[in-house]
């Protein structure tokens, strides 16, 4: 083999494998990027710093009840000490409720500057000069803006105690409609393209139009769920058909709504996956069932759902990773702005995991980026669990098989 | 798709209760598999008569629609091209860099790459192709335009630009692009490789001169599935690309795209029947249309390739 050959040989080599690990190193940074922004130093600015309302050489912490409460008196309204007191009489309230109270209501720390992680941990000399420049009064720490309490927090206009618990049973029951429309109505169309239907005209109709659905832009999907389901079907998807009393701001971007075009966007996706599982499974096992004289609907539903099944679900599973992680659809069909309740029934408004990501990042104060990247990380959890629980379902279906 | 036996033969034989039954759940599923049809009409029915409304208005004509560089909804200037030209600007950036990284990875793990490395990176793939796109337009916006400003300059990059929101798309679609090209390289049969081999041929020399040429349907169809995706895709460019239309051609201006239009006009509460409300239609339709244009291409390019080694 001359040199030339050879050489070139060795480079092209060298620009694939470079090319692959390029790809792979690409979406590491992007996963880097994200945890980066979720931790990191912030600086604390206390509206009353607790020398100022406590004994100047003990710490709040260690300050008894009485003491706590005299301070509450002292810094706020008669009106707020009373409802406070209405919503749970101070002498009912443990030293710790008080100290949080004194901590939220007094003492009330803001985030005025926020680090990422990689500047927290490489610039830590300038990050001490800022806060002794700019913010003498200030507190630095160490922040994980992922929190037990940020999971369970409903939403809010302030950074440091907004929370996803709204958005997140909003994504759940978003979900649960989608999973209730699609499940059936894609499982049964599989079965009839894959067992009943004939090659005809329509069937291959069908089945092309399955597959140009599953390549339909989602925000096509969005305008469709725009005009039937909120628009067309308002009486029905905002619940008015359902109650005399008309109590319904959502005007049919309920969750309902969102949930119905959910469901309509993971069908063809269900579909595809369904009728793979159904093609494999074994020509003889059919054979056999209609050799005894089982009917085709008891041949179905004794002996293919029930093998195929773990594909399906399998199937499914990735199905609904893909809803949870849509956006643009639910942007277009009205998710709210802002909703600081949990939904109450499937007639609320709604707003979900995604949405609450984009409406974070969009905003221009740093501090919602910050949260953004701690919602994200939640949603890719949620992701990879889903994506995680499919594969040991195929697995164990593999093996049961071998076995 | 074809039933290989008809059960009908002995349904004759049956009780009539279980014969009524069959055919009820035959017509049920029958009637399933006909909603999948009906959710296409359902689209086009609903994007045509909303696009009809906008150009019955007397707003704009069709010939205008398609020829003057101005959208500004508020002086009444509807002109697609700005929109059209930012959609076709992210999306040529993503594909520069989906194309050359994703066939590259395709031809390392279908011809160089050992089967314990194509077994690691594959599964990882597929899980990064999972990821949301919202995702994908938090990264452009905190961390690709912040790089770009870097690299280019504070002056010359806005901070929503096409090129960003390109960039972020290509990483997007990389993970399918190269998924989609393994699969069809895989196909190649593995005797016209030994026969190259045979004749003294060096490994790039089999995999460009031979796999590659007998696999390029199966990548074509990959580039259009992939461009169809970038096309169609919302998050990323609502994100970063930017908000308000302009016809440029320089990537680091901010633009507005079709997708991000209609995402940020259906966004805020916009009345029914207003001009507003029927344009994101009149778009929907011509997108919807680019989409199903270049899906059905890809589908029968990979009918005819699997028909040549099937």
């Amino acid at each position: 083999m001359d040199k030339l050959r050879k050489r070139k040989n060795v480079i092209s080599r060298i620009i694939f494998q470079t090319a692959t690990i390029a790809g792979i190193f690409a979406l590491s940074i992007l996963l880097f990027s994200i945890i980066n922004e979720a931790f990191g130093y912030v600086i604390f600015v206390n509206e009353n710093s607790p020398a100022d309302i406590y004994d100047s050489d003990k710490n709040l912490n260690d300050a008894d009840e009485d003491e706590l409460i005299a301070i509450l008196e002292q810094n706020l309204s008669k009106g707020l000490i009373r409802r406070f007191n209405f919503e749970k009489p101070f002498a009912e309230r443990d030293v710790k409720n008080i100290l949080e109270l004194v901590m939220v209501e007094v003492v009330n720390p803001e985030i005025v500057k926020a680090w990422s992680l990689t500047s927290s941990i490489f610039g830590r000399k300038k990050i001490l000069d800022t806060l002794a420049q700019d913010y003498p009064t200030g507190n630095l720490e160490f922040r994980s803006w992922l929190t037990l309490k940020f999971l369970f927090a409903p939403q809010s206009s302030i950074p440091e105690k907004t929370g996803i618990i709204t958005a997140l049973s909003g994504s759940l029951l978003l979900l649960l409609i989608a999973i209730i429309l699609a499940f059936p109505l894609g499982v049964g169309t599989a079965i009839y393209m894959e067992e009943y239907a004939k090659q005809n005209r329509l069937n291959s109709l069908i089945q092309l139009n399955i597959y140009n659905l599953a390549g339909i832009p989602s925000i096509i999907y969005g305008m469709l769920g725009l005009a039937v389901f909120v628009r067309f079907l308002e009486p029905i998807t905002s619940g008015q058909i359902f109650t005399t009393t008309v109590n319904n701001t959502a005007n049919g971007r309920t969750i309902l709504s969102a949930g119905l075009t959910l469901g309509l966007l993971i069908l063809p996706i269900i579909i595809i996956n369904a009728q793979e599982a159904i093609r494999a499974v074994p020509k003889s096992l059919k054979f056999s069932s209609y050799g005894l004289g089982a009917t085709k609907w008891q041949t179905i539903w004794h002996h293919i759902i029930p093998y195929s099944m773990d594909r399906i679900l399998t199937g499914s599973i990735l199905a609904v990773s893909r809803a949870l992680g849509e956006t643009a659809p639910l942007i277009v069909i009205g998710a709210s702005t802002f909703v600081a309740q949990k939904p109450n029934s499937i007639f609320s408004k709604f707003t979900a995991l995604p949405i609450q990501i984009y409406q974070w990042t969009a905003r221009p104060q740093p501090e919602f980026r910050k949260v953004a990247a701690a919602a994200i990380i939640v949603l890719l959890v949620l992701l990879l669990t889903l994506n995680a629980g499919a594969v040991l379902l195929r697995n164990h279906h593999n093996q049961k098989k071998k076995g | 798709m074809k039933p290989d036996i008809d059960a009908s033969f002995f349904e004759k034989n049956l009780s009539k209760t279980l014969q009524t039954k069959e055919l009820f759940i035959k017509g049920l599923l029958n009637f399933f598999a006909l909603i999948s049809i009906g959710v296409t009409v359902g689209i086009v029915y609903i994007l045509s008569v909303e696009a009809f409304l906008f150009f019955s208005g007397g707003e704009v004509s069709i010939l205008e629609f398609f020829s003057s560089i101005q959208w500004q909804p508020v002086i009444k200037k509807f002109g697609i091209l700005p929109l059209l030209n930012s959609t076709l600007m992210t999306s040529l950036i993503a594909m520069l860099v989906a194309g050359p990284l994703g066939i590259f990875a395709a031809i390392y793990m279908s011809e160089y790459a050992s089967n314990k490395f194509k077994a690691k990176v594959k599964p990882i793939l597929e899980i990064l192709a999972g990821i949301p796109t919202i995702v994908y337009g938090y990264f452009a916006l905190t961390f690709i335009t912040p790089f770009l400003k870097n690299i280019f300059g504070n002056d010359i990059v806005d901070v929503y630009n096409t090129a960003s929101a390109g960039i972020a798309m290509g990483i997007l679609i990389f993970p399918m692009i190269a998924s989609m090209s393994e699969d069809a390289l895989s196909a190649v049969p593995i005797g016209l490789k030994q026969a190259a081999y045979g004749l003294g041929a060096t490994k790039l020399e089999v995999s460009t001169g031979i796999v590659l040429p007998a696999a390029v349907s199966g990548i074509m169809a990959a580039f259009i599935v992939g461009l169809s995706r970038a096309v169609g895709e919302t998050m990323i460019v609502a994100l970063a690309a930017g908000a308000g239309s302009n016809f440029t051609f320089n990537p680091f201006k901010s633009a507005e795209t079709m997708t991000g239009y209609i995402a940020r006009i259906s966004g805020g509460d916009i009345g029914y029947d207003t001009v507003d409300y029927n344009s994101i239609f009149a778009i929907g339709i011509f997108l919807f249309f680019i989409t199903l244009v270049l899906n059905i291409v890809s589908q029968k390019i990979i009918q005819r390739y699997r028909e040549i080694y099937d």
